[in-house]
């Protein structure tokens, strides 16, 4: 039985095929998908905040990160992917990755925290897949506008659907 | 010393709640005057939500909505924005500006040039209460828009109050005129400093 899971803000899931697995309305977030077509098992994290140096303590408290915090980081949030991936018997050797997000949505200007936080969500996935040896096969970043990212575990073809545009398949 | 809004009591949420009540009472004013209508709006709503839960909260995330934003700044930081469906922020620019738009899929250069002006008086009206209520000096940026999925327009302010913590505080209110409910929507979010700040100048334990 295929079905459909759908993924929020600073959330992931992991499955296989021939599930599919969506995240609505990625703006500055970014979509990571993650593919092992040898063993049909993918997911899809939903990143929201580039490093996770940038968690503020709040005064003399400093709890550590929950792994629901650790998901709104692009570090963390990528690692804890590839290791329940992993647990689940998906080789990061044979991981492929597609992104999409990173937008701008007000085209409020790039110096400010505001307007920046896209290219910087990007870079560091970018970062993030590097550091575990990942390859990103295909991406859909950048400008200013909203996507909705779908994973197709049978295929590990991603489909990006936004308001201004027609459906990019990557 | 509130630390994470969490924290946040039932008084300190009451007197968000007035601030709210105020600060879009006024924007509903101005919104009137523009409309040449009686503008009326919801009971005031002070939320502390999960970030996931901030977007399911107010509408469904692939809802395409048109969104003016403004900073305010100074004494004071945070976020005003306007959420409105397309056809309301038709028929709100009808009044600024005419046109025979009702077979268009967006809206006119003109009209959103309409809709950003009139996210700037709503946030002038609204930040300006605030502003003589608590003596602070606060200042406003100039409106942004966009017109998109309203899950990636909300993970805009999200992002930059939810690093912090697993929860975010906003103020939220609809508007209404005697005809209809308007599918629009007033949300103010602010860092926990300012609310504290707020708090300690009302004369509130914090």
């Amino acid at each position: 039985m295929c079905e459909q899971r759908v993924v929020g803000i600073s959330d992931r899931s992991v499955s296989a095929a021939p599930d599919e697995i969506v995240t609505f309305a990625l703006g500055s977030c970014v979509g990571v998908a993650l593919y092992d077509e040898a063993a049909r098992i993918g997911g899809l994290a939903h990143i929201m905040l580039p490093d996770s140096s940038l968690r503020v303590s709040h005064g003399s408290r400093k709890p550590a990160l929950s792994a629901a915090d650790r998901m709104k980081f692009a570090d963390t949030g990528v690692e804890d992917m590839v290791a329940e991936m992993s647990s689940r018997g998906a080789s990061v050797g044979r991981m492929k990755a597609k992104i999409a997000g990173g937008a701008n949505m007000f085209g409020i200007s790039d110096s400010s925290a505001l307007g920046s936080i896209g290219g910087r969500n990007v870079h560091s996935v970018r970062a993030a897949l590097g550091r575990l040896g990942i390859p990103i096969v295909a991406e859909d970043v950048g400008s200013d506008f909203g996507r909705t990212m779908f994973l197709d575990l049978a295929t590990g073809k991603v489909r990006v659907k936004s308001f201004v545009r027609e459906v990019n398949e990557i | 010393m509130i630390e994470s809004y969490e924290e946040l009591n039932d008084t300190h949420i009451d007197v968000l709640k007035e601030i709210g009540n105020i600060g879009a009472g006024n924007a509903a004013t101005s919104l009137g005057v523009l409309l040449d209508e009686d503008v009326s709006i919801s009971v005031p709503d002070v939320r502390i939500e999960e970030l996931n839960d901030v977007v399911g909260s107010i509408g469904a995330p692939d809802e395409v909505c048109v969104a003016v934003l403004l900073n305010f700044m100074g004494e004071a930081n945070g976020v005003i924005l306007f959420l409105m469906t397309i056809e309301d922020a038709k028929v709100i620019t009808n009044a600024m500006v005419y046109e025979d738009d009702d077979g268009m899929p967006g809206l006119s250069e003109m009209k959103l040039s309409g809709v950003k002006e009139l996210g700037n008086i709503l946030a002038s009206s609204y930040i300006g209460s605030v502003a003589s209520l608590t003596g602070m000096k606060i200042s406003l940026s100039p409106p942004h828009i966009a017109i998109d999925m309203m899950g990636a327009i909300l993970a805009v302010p999200v992002t930059e109050y939810g690093a912090a913590d697993s929860r975010i505080m906003f103020a939220c209110e609809s508007f209404a005129t005697k005809e209809r409910r308007l599918g629009s929507h007033v949300i103010m979010f602010t860092d926990v400093e300012t609310l504290t700040d707020i708090m300690g100048r009302l004369g509130l334990d914090v």
